[in-house]
């Protein structure tokens, strides 16, 4: 019979133990155990999975002798860097004009057309259908030539890059703004800056985006990742891109694309790095009965 | 003409409902003004219709005579607190405070001055650079409702501010509310559906039903004269009774087949079955909470249950025809209450036997003569 004393309770299993008899632990606890077992060796697993080519990837670049002349190399061509700034130059303003169309547009909709989000879900959706080698043929033969022929010019043809990359965006952007939308009260704070006297370019500006910061962060992030590797769009506008310079170098040299791919892995976790460190501390929800 | 004019306001949505329908209120200037419903009945979106959040399908609204039914939101000088407080989470509190101050480009200073006074007026004073996540529900809607002063609107305009809260923060803030009102001297429209929080915050309530408005009138007159059966239930717990008339010109009615007499205006033949009201704070349990008074309506009954309230008592009798009545007794350590299945008498005044139904109500000053005579 169990003490309802908790006293008297302490004292008895003191007693047993004692005495050398072990309390058997609670099933509960057991599942615990069992469970946090099975979740570290799915953890190990999947590091593993994940490492063992970066692994690869860093013996075999390391191979190239002189002790680190693929890395060495890389970073003396002078190619590696224009292409990288060119590529970066392109993605960040890629991200701002993705930003420019996809908030107002993911806040419009969450606002006052709810009914036709799953319709823009889809149209932003397309880039994933149609691939790239369409959608860069479909501009040249809209702007090489008549009445706009941006493809006769570098800065036209950047524009189209950029133009290109902006539609190859709208999934990840439209995404990560509308899960920051979603994360806070849009109609209410919306409504409250109304009240207070508060057009739509400051509702944007001043209440919006700083709430959205973060997952237009997230966003951007993707945006960049997939300009600075991307090879189709600017092989076809013969554009001095990261993309055609890292498969350039891919079918002439033998260390130094691992080297690059490398250095790609690690300016990635410099750009999260970057994020987690602006983002820091923020609460994106609206505090309160939510 | 009133400060704050409604006149004919209609509201349809696409689809076809019908959420406001001949709303028409004239609140006076300083003048607290309450719509009190169930949910789905109208209240909010007629809230939102001043604040310019929704246009109505007819009708005008007019502030110090300005028709202002077509002016966009940020151009109508309203002050709105929400249910969800909507704070903007990026900024401090004296920036949310502020907000509406920098854009109508106050200098800094000035800025500045009007933040401390509304902190010191919501007791947060020192606590302007905190972040809204780091404040209690109860501070947030303070800070709100700061917000919304701030820009010194022509209406106050509340949603439902307290819901969120807790049943003790909800008391304190309310009397919050209501000491800044009437201290700013602002006319306020507050949207509720607790009859507690109308009853005690207004000047005067709308009680809605259906988009429509069933009654408006003081809490006095809302509470002790409820004008239709809708009012009647939906303010104070009501005891709703069928009756039959016997003699309508004299008042003359049976409850289960006992007499009873009432003042209020009846028609009908007799044996015709009505609906009376009874307010159980109205009703004496005779010989335990009062004695028998000559003139006054006596029901004999049997008690069917006791519920300990707190403060109150309810005793629940049968009086025959499975018609149970709720009797409110305040509580005190000498009251005797019967056990259940004592026989016991009930007795309530001619005048607390409310007749429900369109005009069945005497006439507005016989009605405040009665309640008069009944405090």
């Amino acid at each position: 019979m169990s003490s309802r004393n908790p006293a008297i309770a302490a004292t008895i299993t003191a007693e047993r133990l004692t005495e050398g008899e072990a309390p058997a632990p609670p099933p509960s606890r057991r599942r615990w155990r069992f469970s946090g077992l099975i979740w570290w060796v799915v953890f190990v697993l999947g590091v593993t999975y994940f490492l063992t080519p970066l692994w690869s990837t860093l013996l075999f670049s390391l191979q190239a002798q002189p002790f680190l002349a693929a890395y060495t190399n890389t970073l003396n061509d002078p190619q590696f860097f224009k292409t990288l700034t060119y590529s970066f130059v392109v993605g960040i303003i890629t991200t701002i004009v993705s930003i420019g169309l996809m908030v107002p547009t993911a806040f419009w909709v969450r606002l006052r057309v709810p009914r036709l989000r799953r319709l823009v879900e889809f149209v932003t959706l397309l880039p994933f259908v149609i691939p790239p080698v369409i959608l860069v043929f479909g501009l040249i033969r809209s702007y090489g030539s008549g009445i706009l022929p941006l493809t006769n010019t570098d800065l036209g043809s950047s524009a189209l890059l950029v133009a290109a990359y902006t539609v190859l965006s709208f999934p990840y952007m439209y995404r990560a703004v509308d899960t920051g939308l979603r994360s806070i009260d849009v109609q209410s704070l919306t409504e409250a800056s109304q009240s207070l006297g508060a057009g739509w370019p400051r509702i944007l500006w001043q209440v919006i985006l700083p709430n959205l910061r973060v997952a237009l962060l997230a966003g951007a992030f993707l945006t960049l990742a997939i300009v600075v590797g991307e090879f189709t769009i600017a092989t076809f506008l013969a554009r001095p891109a990261f993309g055609p310079y890292l498969a350039l170098i891919g079918g002439n040299k033998a260390y130094e694309p691992a080297a690059v791919s490398l250095i790609s892995f690690v300016l990635t976790w410099i750009a999260m790095a970057v994020i987690a460190y602006i983002g820091r501390g923020t609460r994106v929800t609206v505090a309160g009965a939510r | 003409m009133a400060f704050l004019e409604l006149s004919g306001i209609q509201k349809q949505f696409p689809g076809g409902v019908m959420a406001v329908e001949n709303f028409d209120l004239g609140a006076e200037r300083g003048e607290f003004v309450s719509f009190l419903g169930p949910s789905g009945c109208g209240k909010t979106t007629t809230l939102r219709m001043i604040a310019g959040f929704e246009k109505p399908t007819a009708g005008t609204i007019r502030i110090n005579g300005e028709d202002i039914t077509d002016r966009s939101p940020n151009k109508r000088h309203v002050g709105m607190v929400f249910q969800s407080y909507a704070l903007f989470p990026n900024m401090t509190v004296a920036g949310n405070i502020g907000f509406g101050l920098r854009l109508l480009k106050r200098p800094k200073d000035a800025i500045d001055k009007r933040v401390a006074e509304l902190l010191s007026l919501i007791h947060l004073e020192g606590r302007g650079d905190r972040y809204p996540y780091q404040l209690s529900g109860g501070q947030q809607q303070r800070v709100a409702l700061a917000r919304a002063l701030a820009i010194e609107p022509q209406v106050l305009l509340l949603d439902e501010p307290l819901s969120a809260l807790d049943a003790k923060i909800r008391v304190a803030l309310r009397h919050e509310i209501r000491e800044i009102q009437r201290s700013l001297g602002i006319t306020t429209v507050y949207v509720t559906h607790d009859q507690e929080e109308a009853l005690e915050l207004s000047d005067r309530i709308v009680v809605m039903s259906e988009g429509r408005m069933e009654q408006v009138g003081t809490p006095f007159e809302i509470y002790n004269f409820p004008a239709t059966p809708f009012v009647a239930s939906f303010v104070g717990t009501l005891n709703a009774v069928e009756a039959r008339v016997v003699d309508a010109a004299a008042g003359r009615l049976t409850i289960a087949g006992h007499p009873i007499r009432t003042t209020a205006a009846l028609s009908g033949a007799a044996g015709e079955a009505i609906m009376v009201a009874l307010r159980p704070e109205m009703v004496t349990l005779v010989g335990v909470d009062g004695a028998a008074v000559d003139g006054a309506n006596d029901v004999p009954a049997t008690v069917a249950d006791v519920a300990f309230l707190g403060s109150v008592v309810r005793v629940t009798a049968d009086i025959g025809d499975g018609i149970r009545v709720d009797v409110d007794t305040f509580n005190n350590p000498n009251l005797a209450v019967p056990p259940a299945g004592s026989p016991i008498h009930l007795s309530f005044p001619p005048e607390a036997a409310l007749v429900l139904g369109k005009g069945a109500l005497p006439l507005e000053t016989d009605r405040l003569a009665a309640a008069e005579a009944l405090l």
